[in-house]
């Protein structure tokens, strides 16, 4: 029997010949990552089992959390990655103020790449299936264990195949996309999975789209999710790094679970309303029903603060004024990012329209700073969850959407379709 | 080895944000976790919790974030195991890591209530029901598994191998 193209890289990190879904296996990884909420609390886990990480190559600490430093504690937490990370020497030293948000700065600075076998203590490591690598999220037990043997233990997972045909439409992005599967599919919809996404319909998504639709996969349950390496994939890893890779591609007999069609001119502008990302409502939903009304904006986050999604959110918010009574967080995922906006003119046009633009930072997503809500707000946010307490408030709201609905909603006060507020009209 | 006492008996999708919440993150402190713990879910769970009670919840249990918090602060508060009909696979590997019993027994949960006796025998997942009088059988975890938490988790089994 053939193999997926996620067991592929298993099998191949694993010395094996072959491996099937369910089988136990032990893999040498490639790079292995954790941030300040995890990486301080691995620190001792790790000491007991070694005094010198595998490879200092393949370790990368990223403070980007609780950071700019939230509070003391926090200031610890990033104190402590800082010096494991200098005394270990570690390659890619990263320190608040020349990185950015974990799953934005590995690529951008080529740590990751295609072929590899990559785990991080932080759930969206799945991201890295757009450039075709094998990523997915631990603990920390799992990571301080790879720091010290290069290695993790997995249960080969079995595959659900995404067949995606066809083109979006203007304002459809791969946010929107993702946002339909899991409504379709559910949270654990993919439990234990790989999401292989293939079909013509790929070259009409960028990079930017393939990092968010991967982002996401553990919203549906995925162990992982992953694209094919095609000329986009090329092109970016050409790039952004330097790096051997390797191109994996899944055999013609591979056997799947479940072979599911999208229809990526079908879909419509998607929002995930509370408490969970797979509660899809389409725009034209929301906009049949009563209005929305909201308090705050946040556009950013590993999912969605690329420079695409500024261009886009940038697009819609240009030349006008965000509604008087709506905060909206701004935040490029990683420095070279937030440059970029500025050279682009898209810094002067998020500030003149009553944003507020910030460094890059996780903190918003997970009700950590720079963002957090008090009972009875509402926020529409481009990150990835949306459950209970997730931004604050356990009676604040969360609803999840594309840079481009998240723009359009906080030039009208309530979630509103770009197609209408702010698009080309 | 043997689990035993009452239930507190949950829904799906219970997700590590309600299990421990972020405000609570900027500690690794296993005690002071562990007295936050489910306060979004259930603010009276940590009053209600004695050591060894178990915790019943329906489908995807601790999804979400990869916080390895989450199991830990259950682990401290004294819960002696979780039984659900699914768990989400980062919290499932972390409670394995960590030591902390978990079974997948979707009759069980069914034939559980809220305050329910139960006991619990890790090494033949025979899950008795003493106040209804019932018992389930919960899939065996495999060889390479139970060689983990036996070992009361990852660090002790790859040392144990040196």
């Amino acid at each position: 029997m053939g193999m997926t193209m996620t067991q592929k890289i298993l099998a191949a990190h694993a010395g094996l010949d072959s491996v099937v879904a369910g089988q136990l296996i032990e893999c040498n990884l490639d790079v292995v990552m954790a941030n300040d909420i995890t990486g301080p609390m691995a620190l001792p886990i790790f000491r007991q089992m070694a005094d010198k990480v595998f490879d200092k190559d393949k370790v990368v600490l990223v403070p980007d959390h609780f950071t700019p430093n939230k509070d003391i504690k926090s200031a610890q937490n990033a104190r402590d990655i800082q010096d494991f990370s200098r005394e270990q020497g570690l390659t890619h030293h990263m320190v608040q103020g020349k990185c950015g948000v974990e799953h934005a700065i590995l690529p951008e600075r080529g740590i990751v790449t295609a072929g590899e076998c990559i785990i991080g203590a932080d759930s969206h490591t799945c991201s890295y299936g757009a450039l075709g690598a094998f990523g997915t999220g631990v603990g920390t037990t799992d990571i301080a264990t790879g720091m010290a043997t290069g290695q993790a233990w997995f249960k080969v997972p079995s595959a659900i195949k995404f067949v995606l045909t066809g083109k979006p439409s203007q304002y459809v992005s791969g946010k929107d996309i993702i946002l339909h599967i899991i409504g379709m599919i559910g949270v654990d919809g993919a439990l234990y999975k790989s999401m292989e996404f293939v079909g013509d319909g790929i070259e009409h998504l960028t990079m930017d789209d393939r990092f968010t639709i991967c982002n996401m996969a553990i919203e549906a349950g995925g162990k992982n999710g992953i694209f094919p390496v095609d000329q986009q994939t090329l092109d970016y890893i050409h790039e952004h790094s330097t790096k051997p890779y390797q191109v994996f591609e899944a055999d013609e007999d591979a056997e799947y679970e479940q072979v599911i069609e999208i229809d990526l001119s079908a879909i419509r502008p998607t929002v995930a309303f509370p408490h969970l990302p797979g509660n899809a409502h389409t725009i034209d939903e929301i906009e049949a029903s009563e209005k929305i009304y909201i308090d705050q904006v946040v556009i950013g986050s590993c999912t969605n603060g690329r420079i695409s999604d500024m261009r886009k959110a940038a697009a819609i918010l240009k030349g006008k004024q965000v509604h008087p009574e709506v905060r909206v967080m701004v935040i490029p995922a990683t420095q070279k990012i937030f440059l970029q906006c500025m050279e682009e003119g898209l810094a002067q046009i998020f500030v003149e329209s009553g944003c507020a633009f910030n460094t890059p930072s996780c903190g918003a997503c997970m009700g950590g700073h720079m963002g957090v809500m008090c009972k009875g707000e509402k926020c529409v946010s481009t990150s990835n969850r949306n459950f209970v307490g997730r931004m604050g408030d356990v009676e604040s709201l969360i609803y999840l959407a594309s840079p481009e609905v998240a723009a359009a909603s906080a030039l009208a006060g309530y979630i509103a379709n770009p197609e209408k507020i702010g698009g080309e009209e | 080895m043997i689990a035993n006492g009452k239930v507190l008996k949950y829904g799906d999708n219970v997700d590590t944000d309600v299990i421990i919440p972020a405000r609570y993150l900027n500690s690794f402190d296993a005690k002071e976790l562990a007295s936050h713990v489910m306060v979004d879910l259930d603010p009276t769970f940590v009053d209600r919790l004695e050591p060894g009670d178990i915790v019943v919840a329906k489908s995807n249990f601790g999804c979400g974030s990869s916080r390895e918090h989450a199991p830990l602060a259950l682990k401290t508060a004294g819960v002696s195991c979780v039984i659900a009909n699914s768990f989400a696979r980062i919290f499932y590997r972390n409670s394995i890591n960590i030591g902390f019993p978990i079974l997948e027994c979707p009759e069980a949960v069914d034939g559980i209530d809220e305050g329910d006796k139960v006991e619990v025998e890790f090494e033949t997942g025979v899950i008795k029901n003493l106040t209804k009088g019932t018992s389930f059988q919960a899939q065996a975890f495999p060889p390479f598994l139970q060689k983990m938490i036996e070992a009361n988790g990852l660090v002790n089994y790859v040392n144990s191998k040196k």
